[in-house]
């Protein structure tokens, strides 16, 4: 039960983090920002992966298997995207001399 | 005791949430942002390494397979065309909600009937919002990819039905919640978010897509922080409380900017097509434009504002706007952009699309910024965008779209309207400002009208 409270903790203070920082993203990011989160949100592979690792049932690892493969189609194309979207925003070019 | 290995990797996750957090700190501007991408693979790189080392795996062969055939997968949904962004996200959204309600269901039938009462309630919390945002973020994938019919499809008592059906798999939890043993509940308690999920996004249309997706988002990100509460893993909790949040923030402002209350937007009403109320048939003159004219008036502007919506993607007209950009740039015009929050199908959309067309980040505005710039600008020439330039949104109490936050483009000298024809926006709404004495209507393509203003501009800047 300590452990569950300890977590309820961590995830109220997350959401309060994640609220501070969101707020301050640049409303032009607001894209890539939804596939960067998207990306890091599919750190759940981490569970999959002991779940298809640890061989406990059959069922349990062909779940975890085709759970690894949602997640990492998540993490490179969120990663490979939101870097593509971030290379396009550019700033002026320095003023030319022109009247 | 705990053995030197979990403790280093308990650290190597620390150290893969500080890097989240920084990475998400990071995108609050264009200049810093692509270090914040870099900080997030550097974190999931370490937060995967450091699992793959843990000593409760004993077989890599499905892991291997998974980790390549997800590679395989994800790569192509990283090179999609810009305009094909939104439903790459919903796609995403699905996929990310898939695992974690596998992932949800195998931890069920592992532990069952040992799983104490507050792991099953967060559990059955994973697999509710995991399985309605799977098959909801899918329908959203197919709407915006117009396999499915854009259109909403309503019937009377909707939300009733809607409700009641996600009663019934709540219902179904709390009864786990109680007796973890009962296993043949749970397939029950899965399928029926999945047939919710499907339901839900039915009645939603096009322009309704943006809220959507930020409300999928957050569930998506919510369900993965329950995922953490079930592993006792920190590090998701913390992703997953992340992710939520953003998608929360973003939806507020995405339903703001329509003027929907957060509970308007949370059951389902939206994307009720509007039946306009007053008289179409009642015959008002409007003014219009050649390309030779538009260019003339644009050609002589001190200032000028673009004001692009859905329709400009639709047309794929953005590289031809840069060159007008250019043309007007070039001519010592002063050119901006005012972009309303929902223009597109998902937030920050028209962003993306004028950044890859290679216009300057600094040249877009936002509502907020454009709007006290319009009153001193010469023209203001909208794109593919109506309803959030409708002038009774201000003026008109008995208007649907009342107090929903516009682009006062009526406030600038001359506005420009570049339209198909004079069809109705997406909430079926007459937009006044077409009949203004000030609006000039440019009827055609966009895509070959904007060419065809370049065109002249073009043609009469040599002498």
């Amino acid at each position: 039960m300590q452990e569950l409270v300890n977590s309820l903790f961590v995830f109220m203070l997350a959401g309060f983090i994640g609220f501070e920082v969101i707020r301050r993203v640049s409303p032009l990011l607001h894209t890539p920002l939804m596939s960067l989160t998207n990306a890091l949100d599919a750190i759940a592979v981490v569970g999959a992966i002991v779940l298809a690792g640890a061989h406990e049932s059959k069922f349990a690892t062909v779940l975890g298997a085709v759970a690894i493969v949602a997640a990492t189609s998540n993490i490179v194309g969120g990663f490979l995207i939101t870097d593509r979207m971030l290379k396009m925003f550019k700033a002026s070019r320095a003023p030319k001399a022109r009247t | 005791m705990i053995s030197t290995g979990t403790i280093v990797i308990q650290f190597v996750y620390l150290i893969a949430t500080a890097l989240f957090i920084l990475s998400l700190r990071w995108m609050s501007s264009p200049a810093t942002a692509r270090r914040g991408v870099q900080a997030g693979e550097l974190g999931m790189l370490l937060a995967i390494a450091g699992t793959l080392l843990q000593h409760g795996i004993v077989d890599y062969r499905w892991i291997a397979i998974g980790l390549v055939l997800g590679t395989i997968i994800g790569v192509p949904l990283g090179k999609v065309q810009m305009t094909a962004v939104p439903q790459r996200t919903a796609l995403s959204h699905a996929f990310g909600a898939l695992c974690v309600t596998l992932v949800g269901t195998a931890e069920f039938y592992l532990h069952s009937p040992n799983v104490p009462r507050f792991t099953m309630a967060v559990l059955s919390m994973e697999v509710i919002l995991g399985g309605l945002t799977f098959t909801g973020s899918l329908m959203a994938a197919g709407k915006l990819q117009e396999i499915l019919p854009q259109r909403p499809l309503t019937y009377k008592g909707q939300n009733f039905v809607n409700l009641a059906v996600l009663a019934v798999a709540v219902g179904l939890a709390i009864e786990l919640v109680r007796h973890p043993g009962e296993k043949h509940l749970f397939p029950f308690m899965v399928a029926i978010p999945v047939a919710f999920g499907v339901m839900m996004i039915v009645p939603i249309g096009g322009a309704d897509m943006p809220t959507v997706i930020s409300l999928l988002n957050s569930y998506a990100g919510l369900s993965a922080a329950m995922m953490g509460f079930v592993l006792d893993s920190k590090l998701l909790i913390i992703a997953g409380a992340l992710d939520g949040s953003s998608g929360f923030i973003l939806s507020v402002i995405m339903s703001k900017a329509m003027n929907r209350s957060f509970t308007n937007v949370l059951f389902g009403a939206f994307g009720q097509v509007q039946v306009s109320h007053s008289a179409a048939a009642e015959e008002k003159t409007v003014h219009s434009a050649t390309p030779e004219e538009a260019a003339e008036i644009l050609g002589a502007a001190n200032s000028v504002m673009i004001v692009p919506g859905y329709g400009m993607a639709v047309a794929q007209a953005q590289h031809k706007v840069r060159e007008l950009f250019d043309a007007l740039t070039k001519r010592g015009v002063q050119v901006t952009f005012g972009i309303h929050p929902v223009a597109g199908r998902m937030p920050g959309h028209m962003n993306v699309l004028l950044a890859e067309a290679d216009i300057p980040y600094d040249k877009l505005m936002g509502m907020d910024d454009a709007n006290p710039m319009l009153p001193q600008t010469d023209v203001a020439l909208v794109i593919g965008a109506n309803d959030v330039t409708n002038p009774a949104a201000r003026t008109d109490a008995g208007s649907p779209i009342y107090g929903m936050p516009i682009l006062e483009v009526d406030k600038a000298r001359t506005v420009m309207v570049i339209k198909r024809g004079l069809g109705l926006g997406f909430a079926g709404i007459e937009n006044p400002l077409y009949y203004l004495d000030k609006t000039l209507m440019l009827f055609g393509d966009a895509k070959s009208f904007v060419g065809s203003i370049v065109h002249e501009l073009s043609g009469s800047a040599g002498h």
